[in-house]
């Protein structure tokens, strides 16, 4: 089962339609990482809401994608975490540190507006006025 | 009751399917749909285990009951090599396959009862229940 990948504007929009097999996750992982380069994208949302479970193979899957996403310049948020998975990661210790989680595509899209505008401060090079 | 569920395990779809009946027949059981999905995660755990070490495998889910408490039963069992060293795979974080090292341990977290009986050579079993919480 392929996961669609849109673009819209930066970003590029992962919606995971159904449970998704071992070999599925590393593919979207491998899908992800390389479209990054290919549209020069600036955020990735993830959209898990239809996910059965999130086991160990899927968190690592997930935080990979973040870490290598942002290895390529993008930042990645993960949307839709439905309660009763959550409630069976905490479980099983499982956690996504380092990985920013959010409601749902809303407000994935309102996240990454503001990383990208911060980090676009950030580089941008001052001007000599506001220079201490 | 006595009714059982046989699955062979053999690709990762087969994984999929495993944690779908499982949830299935918690829900069979009465249980709440976080506590289905506590029992599905234990089962993805335990099935991707076979895949990664025994290649292939078996589970078998049913019902059962004590007194009157309903609960369900996943018995998983292999012919692959055994764990040589079954305290160390019982640590949360021990790996031998690059993976979490959350395996064991995580499914042994999400259940009630966890018993693994492993013999290096001739395979491993896994036993785990998990009752419904009485209301």
């Amino acid at each position: 089962m392929e996961v669609p990948i849109l673009r819209q504007g930066q970003y590029l929009i992962a919606s995971i339609q159904s449970a998704l097999t071992d070999a599925d996750l590393s593919h979207l992982r491998e899908a992800l990482i390389a479209q990054v380069g290919r549209s020069r994208c600036r955020g990735v949302i993830v959209d898990v809401t239809a996910l059965d479970v999130m086991d160990s193979f899927a968190v690592r899957t997930l935080r990979d994608i973040a870490h290598m996403a942002r290895l390529r310049g993008a930042e990645t948020v993960i949307v839709g975490i439905q309660p009763d998975v959550a409630f069976a990661m905490v479980q099983l210790g499982l956690t996504l540190k380092g990985v920013a989680t959010v409601l749902d595509l809303e407000e994935g899209l309102a996240f990454l507006n503001r990383r990208t505008e911060e980090r676009f401060l950030e580089t941008k090079p001052k001007r000599p006025s506001e220079r201490g | 009751m006595g009714e059982e569920l046989r699955l062979s395990i053999a690709a990762d779809v087969d994984v999929v399917e495993a944690r779908q009946q499982g949830r299935a027949l918690a829900a069979v059981a009465g249980f709440s749909s976080g506590e289905q999905t506590v029992i599905a995660a234990a089962i993805s755990e335990i099935a991707r285990n076979i895949l990664m070490y025994a290649k292939k495998g078996e589970i078998t889910l049913s019902l059962v009951q004590n007194g009157d408490r309903q609960g369900v039963s996943i018995i998983a069992t292999d012919q692959g090599p055994g764990i040589p060293d079954i305290d160390r795979a019982m640590q949360y974080g021990y790996s031998t396959s690059h993976g979490v090292g959350a395996g064991l341990p995580g499914a042994k977290r999400l259940m009630d009862e966890f018993d693994v009986d492993s013999v290096v050579g001739r395979g491993t079993t896994i036993t785990m229940k998990k009752w419904r919480r009485a209301i």
